[in-house]
């Protein structure tokens, strides 16, 4: 049972009983489905189905149908995939690095964490196989399967096989991991559902029987996984780092990526955590679970996150100077003051100068003032990565082959269909799912019988 | 049981005992039955079943229809094809002054690829781009495929008998054609002529040279172009010429000029090259010192020089209105001092200039060294006056017959408008002409010719010089070599080719004495493509004086104009404008403005500033030209080393009857083109406007950065006085500090080495001999069937080209100010870098690869797998030279690209692919292989004759195009080669690193150690100091 301190603020608030909490939480999943769900999941197929036309015209013209050309190579689409990767690193942090820190206000948002992270993934695991020029052999030629093709072997030295692991084991861990946790929960909604959907939320729950030696070995499990994930948390972007690092491109060869790419990771999948779970506890009504005190907690991991990348892009440019390279030189200066200044200036006020805002306690109290700045965030590590990419690349060391990028309507639209698939599957979660890990949140509400009502 | 006592016999074997029997007795089945194996080879019955299967699959397979493709075998193979093997022919080309002895290659009987003929004296190897383009011209569908009457398509018998009789009929028949420099053909047509009664044969030249014709008949009496030497010059004067692009003989003049320009540490010498001139042409940018000058000045220029130098050398000198012009003096003494081995020429069309340039050859004592009016030149024959004479009579309708022997000046002569008038008031039109273009599809008769490709031809590009032409294909549709037309109306019965053997019977056997037999000759001349009849120069004397020019060149022209003026010149691409419809050409980037699929007003840099027009990417504004009365909306492009007060537009566009590659593109000038006195004036100084409307326009273009930041890495270049001083001079060499001392990026890396066997290629890239042609751009696209991608991907920035030319502008800018160092200079010193893959030992493209579809070869190659690609781009991304080439869409077999790719498209079209070089699928990434099929042929070459490759048994398609050989390819592992002792490879090199002695040698972004296997040899400029 969990003993709170009486000088610090509870956990859950609305003086909730385990009763409560079960009730709050199945009555998403057990109820009709609400009107402003119902449009949303609308609008999110909607913006899927536009997409897919992009998609669609993509793959059946090829690449062409992109903004990409001789000197850029990669725009939007690695844009897209870093960026879905960093917001899918929130979940995991959250779930497994905090567990192992004992950190128990996690509980409220990890489930849905995880499912945001299993989802962002997906969306950034599309873009390596579609950014492809033959994705139907690339996606299965970038495995190192045993082949017909005599000796042919996948290049382990090519950053990007690195890629195809890092992505393919973390969203493995992350998917086990998540399914695990709500096992407990789906059996909690079996154990109250009647009919059809207790068969479907039976099979779900793999036969849960609640027994003291199963909580053991489902304890067990999760902190063996946590243990487990908690090192991918930070190759995976340390991988996707080295796309760019061990390149020779001005720019891109910097040896600070590793932990400048992990920190701005955690910072935009706390910040998308943050604009999802306030739309989300407004709607089901669940402010008593996650309370201003998570919101709060969840904005300093941005501040000191913020910071790091905002030390991380100065640091690059005191580099570039020192190192007394000209190209390497020039791709910084270009990146402040050359043609896409306005990508990096977004860039800088978005990541640098805004989450100091939260310094502040009004503001990082502020649910109008973290929704909105945690999605000033997101624009803010989306332009991070274009101006990596992007800048990078159109001046590189030629200069004869300099060239300006600008997208083009399937680059958009395939950005379009990457929102449309991830909110589809958010709102489907949310409805189907239990949001809130019920049977780990339970272990931190108040024993006593007293009702708090704070 | 009771015991049997009887015996049985299982025969009577048995009871006689016979060996044979008795062996096997005891078996029960016989040995020799196929029952547990076939030991002893002969058929099992695992081998019936599998036969039955095989049989059994076979038939079915056999019964499922199987897609039938139109290979059809020969049923008797000719002798002297074999597939894949490829055949050689030696041929010629030549169109309106561009000549060239060529090597064509065939492959199962198609014409595929045009090299030089190296052992041509005029051409000696060298092809530019339009040559190296023109075999796709074979190939194209807007060829006619007959005969036409009056738009309809008829047979040989009906037109030829109507067409001898009109023609007989028409009276006062005039033959208008371009320069003929072919000796039978000029006979045939004479024939022609003579049968009916006396036509006059009239000689025109989209770009005219007869003022300098005019002027050798006013000032030495004869009415010939000279042949010019431009190799035994050491001072090289040109006014507004563009001999080595555009101008005459632009391939043998590059080859001449090119011999000036190669220095070493043992003869640190060149030539000096002035240019003055008002657009900045190729040749202007690689001169030593190039000022740009108003066309109206350009008259005045001439006469200053004339002037400086009577002074000195003893001649009259002629009053002129002052003019200040930059370098004219400096010139004047060099020239002077270096008679008979400086050369000035001019570009005008100006009879009076010629005449005072001529002049000063005459005192510079260049005639008969470097100008050789004995051993004149044939390429330009044009005669405008006969021409605008013809013009006005056809409009007055006091011609009877016309016939146009593949010309079109419809469309390319000035007057164009009113000979499309006139055209309807003749009797009798025919034309030869081998497509429907402008002029041909106005006649009542087109008798369309072969392609040169399909025809037997001789040549006589200058006095002595011969070549052949031979058919290396049978003729694709029903057309008729236009001399078999000629020969046929005119009532001959022999065929051309026996017409052909004869005249060379009669002109050219007795003048050799090596072969007593004629077909041995006949075989001989055509083998080698070429004869030559030796011949001396000498100096001819002058008949006339300059004074009259001189007086007339001081009044025409004017010191200070004040208003815009138009230059009208022609692109090294698409030149006059004849084969516009070759995409090849149409996507080649000019080397100066780097601009495809366009002509467009080039404007001064300062003028676009002070009229607020800047060009973004590859966005431009649009201007309104105006001249005399007519006005047209064009797009405007910066160009810096413009003169002031000058606008320059190119001839070739604008065609509406090309075919659907070139109809639309561009806009025409002709019709500005001014004639006077009955030349046709290519420079408009009066009357000129231009006014930007306030449009946009997007210009595709393939480079759209102009300078190149001060990169010493990327461009290493100095001066001849700096060079004479130090070899390494304008070298940056990059040390980097490891372990207490400063050493050679190349003696740090993590990789370890590769092993090279036999072979180790690379090249060495001259950027002293580069003239930024493109001729090397054309090669590398016809021998590796690269695509053409067409104007919007070009915009997209998308072109496929495997080696490009990176052009650079110096720039005035502080080197610490790096947006003044993105600005050209007003008047910029022009490098050009010719880029390709560089082929790394240390290649980042190879590490980068997730399925290493870009891999290193054994003999050093970096080499693209296109099956094993699956197009994650990060090669090309991690590529510092940006040279590989994505194939962002299908190019072949699309039909969104079946008209700008159609030699990837249609049938006909696909004729002209390599078919050693695979065409790349949609989604792979391309690049140069440094023609690997090239090496692999001269290695298999060498393997069958049993011997070691030497130099010279491999070239690639860039470096045997190269008409000025800045491009040398070839086995750095090979002590004899000439690359390696280009080089001077060090005999102690590493096994795969190769360290080289030649001062001038270095690689591009030596610093990040990709190592390449291509060098590059720094620019020198002839310069006393460096200037912009």
């Amino acid at each position: 049972m969990q003993v709170t301190s009486s000088i610090r603020e509870p956990l859950i608030t609305g003086g909730k009983t385990l009763k409560d909490i079960t009730h709050d939480v199945s009555r998403q999943v057990e109820g009709k489905p609400s009107l402003g769900w119902l449009i949303g999941l609308l609008v999110s197929v909607g913006a899927l189905l536009l997409g897919s036309i992009a998609l669609a015209a993509t793959l059946w013209e090829g690449i062409g149908m992109w903004g990409l050309n001789k000197t850029v190579g990669w725009a939007w689409d690695i844009t897209n995939f870093v960026w879905w990767v960093g917001i899918g690193h929130a979940g995991t942090l959250i779930s497994a690095v905090l567990l192992l820190f004992r950190q128990k206000w996690r509980m409220a948002i990890n489930r849905a964490a995880e499912a945001m992270t299993i989802f962002a993934v997906i969306c950034a695991a599309m873009f390596p196989v579609i950014h492809m020029g033959r994705p139907w052999l690339g996606a299965y030629w970038a495995l190192p399967l045993p082949n017909t093709f005599g000796s042919l072997w996948v290049n382990f030295n090519s950053p990007l096989l690195w890629d195809v692991f890092a992505i393919s084991t973390y969203f493995s861990v992350s998917l086990v991991f998540w399914y695990i946790g709500l096992i407990p929960d789906f059996a909690t909604i079996r154990d109250r559902a009647t009919g059809f959907r207790k068969v479907i939320y039976g099979a779900l729950s793999f036969g849960w029987d609640g027994a003291a030696r199963t909580w053991s070995r489902y304890e067990s499990v999760a902190l063996i996984l946590a243990g487990l994930a908690t090192p991918l948390v930070l190759s995976v972007h340390t991988i996707v780092s080295f796309d760019f690092a061990t390149s020779v491109i001005p720019g891109w060869h910097t040896t600070i990526f590793p932990p400048y790419f992990v920190a701005g990771a955690i910072f935009s999948g706390f910040a998308m955590v943050l604009s999802l779970m306030i739309v989300t506890r407004k709607v089901f009504k669940l402010e008593d679970y996650i309370t201003i005190g998570h919101i709060e907690l969840m904005n300093i991991v941005i501040i000191i996150t913020g910071s790091i990348v905002g030390i991380a892009y100065i640091t690059e440019f005191f580099i570039a100077w020192y190192s007394g390279v000209a190209a390497e030189q020039y791709a910084f200066i270009n990146r402040a003051t050359g043609p896409y200044w306005w990508a990096y200036w977004s860039m800088m006020t978005c990541n640098v100068i805004s989450p100091q805002l939260f310094w502040i306690k009004k503001i990082r109290t502020s649910i109008i003032a973290t929704f909105i700045l945690s999605i000033v965030v997101n624009i803010g590590m989306w332009f991070e990565r274009f101006v990596i990419i992007v800048t990078s690349l159109h001046r590189d060391y030629l200069p004869s082959s300099w060239v300006m990028f600008y997208p083009t309507w399937a680059d958009v639209g395939i950005y379009l269909f990457t929102f449309g698939l991830f909110f589809t599957l958010f709102l489907l979660f949310a409805k189907f799912f239990p949001v809130i890990n019920m049977a780990e949140i339970k272990s931190i509400v108040k024993s006593s019988s007293v009702r708090t009502n704070k | 049981m009771k015991e049997n006592k009887k015996t049985y016999w299982k025969g009577l074997e048995q009871l006689t005992n016979e060996t044979d029997f008795v062996k096997n007795a005891d078996q029960e089945f016989p040995g020799y039955l196929p029952i547990n194996s076939n030991e002893e080879g002969g058929p099992s019955r695992r081998d019936f079943l599998k036969m039955m299967g095989f049989s059994i699959a076979a038939a079915s397979l056999a019964a499922c229809e199987a897609p039938v493709r139109r290979a059809i075998p020969y049923v008797n193979k000719p002798v002297d094809i074999d597939p894949s093997i490829p055949n050689y022919y030696a041929s010629t080309f030549y169109s309106q002054g561009i000549y060239a002895s060529l090597v064509v290659k065939t492959r199962e009987g198609r014409p595929i690829k045009l090299d030089g003929n190296n052992i041509s004296p005029i051409n000696q190897g060298g092809v530019n781009a339009i040559v190296e383009a023109s075999v796709l011209s074979l190939y194209d569908q807007q060829r006619l495929t007959g005969p036409y009457i009056n738009s309809e398509k008829s047979d040989w018998l009906t037109l030829d008998a109507q067409v001898k009789a009109n023609l007989a009929g028409a009276g006062n028949v005039k033959i208008v054609t371009n320069t003929i420099i072919s000796p039978s053909t000029e006979r045939t047509l004479q024939l022609l002529s003579d049968s009916i009664g006396g036509a006059e044969i009239i000689t025109y030249d989209p770009v005219s040279n007869y003022g300098i014709i005019k002027a050798a008949e006013i000032f030495y009496g004869s009415a010939v172009l000279p042949s010019y030497n431009f190799d035994q010059a050491d001072i090289i004067v040109s006014f507004g010429a563009d001999f080595l692009g555009t101008w005459i003989s632009p391939i043998e003049f590059a080859k001449d000029y090119s011999k000036t320009r190669k220095i070493s540490k043992e003869r640190p010498e060149m030539s000096r090259h002035y240019q003055f001139e008002s657009n900045l042409s190729m040749t202007g940018a690689n001169a030593d010192y190039r000022t740009p000058i108003k066309a109206s000045q350009s008259g005045l220029a001439v006469l200053a020089l004339y002037n400086a130098i009577a002074a000195q050398a003893g001649g009259v000198s002629y009053s002129s209105p002052a003019v200040e012009i930059n370098h004219l003096d400096k010139a004047a003494k060099e020239l002077l001092a270096n008679r008979g081995r400086s050369l000035v020429i001019s570009g005008s069309n100006d009879p009076n200039v010629q005449v005072v340039v001529n002049a000063i050859n005459d005192l510079l004592g260049n005639n008969g060294t470097t100008v050789d009016f004995s051993n004149p030149s044939f390429y330009k024959k044009g005669n405008d006056v006969n021409m605008n004479q013809f013009v006005t009579d056809i409009n007055a309708g006091r011609i009877g017959g016309v016939l146009f022997y593949n010309c079109n000046p419809v469309y390319d002569f000035a007057r164009g408008a009113e000979i499309a008038e006139g055209i309807a008031k003749v009797k009798v039109s025919v034309s030869t002409n081998e497509t429907m273009d402008e002029t041909s599809s106005l006649v009542q008769y087109v008798a369309p010719d072969h392609n040169y490709l399909e025809s037997w031809n001789d040549f006589n590009p200058k006095s002595g010089e011969y070549s052949l032409a031979q058919p290396t294909i049978s003729p694709l549709f029903d057309t008729r070599q236009a001399q078999e037309s000629f020969l046929i109306w005119a009532g001959e019965e022999t065929t051309y080719y026996d017409f052909l053997q004869e005249n060379w019977r009669t002109s050219f056997f007795d003048t050799q004495a090596v072969v007593s037999d004629f077909q041995q000759f006949w075989d001989i001349s055509l083998y080698n493509g070429i004869y030559s009849i030796p011949r001396e120069s000498s100096a001819i004397s002058a008949v006339g004086d300059p004074s009259v020019a001189a007086a007339a060149v001081a009044r025409t022209y004017n010191a200070a104009g004040e208003g815009t003026e138009l230059v009208i010149y022609t692109k090294v691409g698409i030149g006059t404008g004849t084969f516009a419809n070759n995409p090849w050409l149409q996507e080649m980037a000019d080397p100066i403005t780097k601009v495809t699929w366009d002509n467009y007003l080039t404007v001064p840099q300062k003028w676009a500033n002070d009229n607020g027009l800047r060009m973004q990417e590859n966005n431009t504004g649009m201007a309104n030209l105006t001249i005399g009365g007519t006005s047209i909306v064009l797009p405007v492009v910066v160009q810096p080393g413009q003169a002031m007060g000058t606008v320059g537009l190119a001839l070739g566009y604008g065609r509406n009857k090309a075919g659907r590659v070139a109809d639309g593109i561009g806009v025409n000038a002709y019709p500005f083109l001014e004639v006077t006195n009955g030349f046709v004036n290519y420079d408009i100084t009066e009357g000129v406007t231009v006014e930007l409307t306030s449009d946009s326009y997007a210009i595709a273009r393939t480079q759209t950065h102009e300078t190149y930041m001060g990169r010493d890495f990327v461009v290493q270049e100095s001066t001849l006085p700096e060079y004479k001083d130090d070899a390494f001079a304008g070298r940056y060499r990059p040390r980097i500090y490891k372990d207490g001392e400063f050493v050679e990026p190349s003696n740090i890396s993590l990789w370890q080495g590769h092993k090279y066997g036999q072979h180790h290629w690379g090249m060495a890239i001259d950027m002293n001999s580069c003239i930024g042609c493109g001729a090397c751009t054309i090669a590398c696209q016809v021998e590796n069937n690269v695509a053409v991608v067409g104007k919007q991907e070009v915009l997209n920035r998308r072109e496929m080209h495997w080696i490009r030319i990176d052009r650079y502008y110096s720039s005035d800018g502080d080197p610490d100010d790096l947006k003044a160092m993105e600005k050209a200079a007003e008047n910029p010193e022009v490098v050009f870098q010719p880029m390709t893959c560089q082929h790394c030992n240390n290649a980042p493209c190879e590490t980068v690869c997730p399925v290493s579809a870009t891999t290193h070869s054994s003999e050093g190659l970096n080499q693209m797998t296109y099956n094993r690609c699956i197009g994650t781009r990060y090669c090309a991304n991690n590529c510092p030279y940006k040279v590989r080439r994505f194939n962002w869409f299908k190019y072949h077999d699309n039909k969104d690209f079946a008209v700008v790719n159609y030699p990837q498209n249609d049938d006909l079209g696909k004729m002209v692919l390599n078919p050693d070089v695979t065409v790349r699928a949609r989604g792979v990434m391309e690049k140069c292989s440094l023609c690997v099929q090239r090496i692999q042929s001269g290695k298999l070459t060498a393997k069958r004759e049993k011997r070691q490759m030497v130099d010279g048994d491999v070239n690639v398609a860039c470096a045997a195009a190269c008409p000025t050989d800045a491009i040398v390819f070839g086995d750095m592992r090979n002590p004899e080669s000439r690359l390696t002792n280009l080089l001077q490879i060090r005999e102690d090199s590493l096994s795969f690193l190769k360290e080289v002695n030649e001062e001038r040698a270095y690689h591009v972004l030596e610093e990040i150690n990709t190592s390449p296997n291509i060098w590059y040899l720094t620019k020198i400029r002839n310069k006393d100091k460096s200037e912009a």
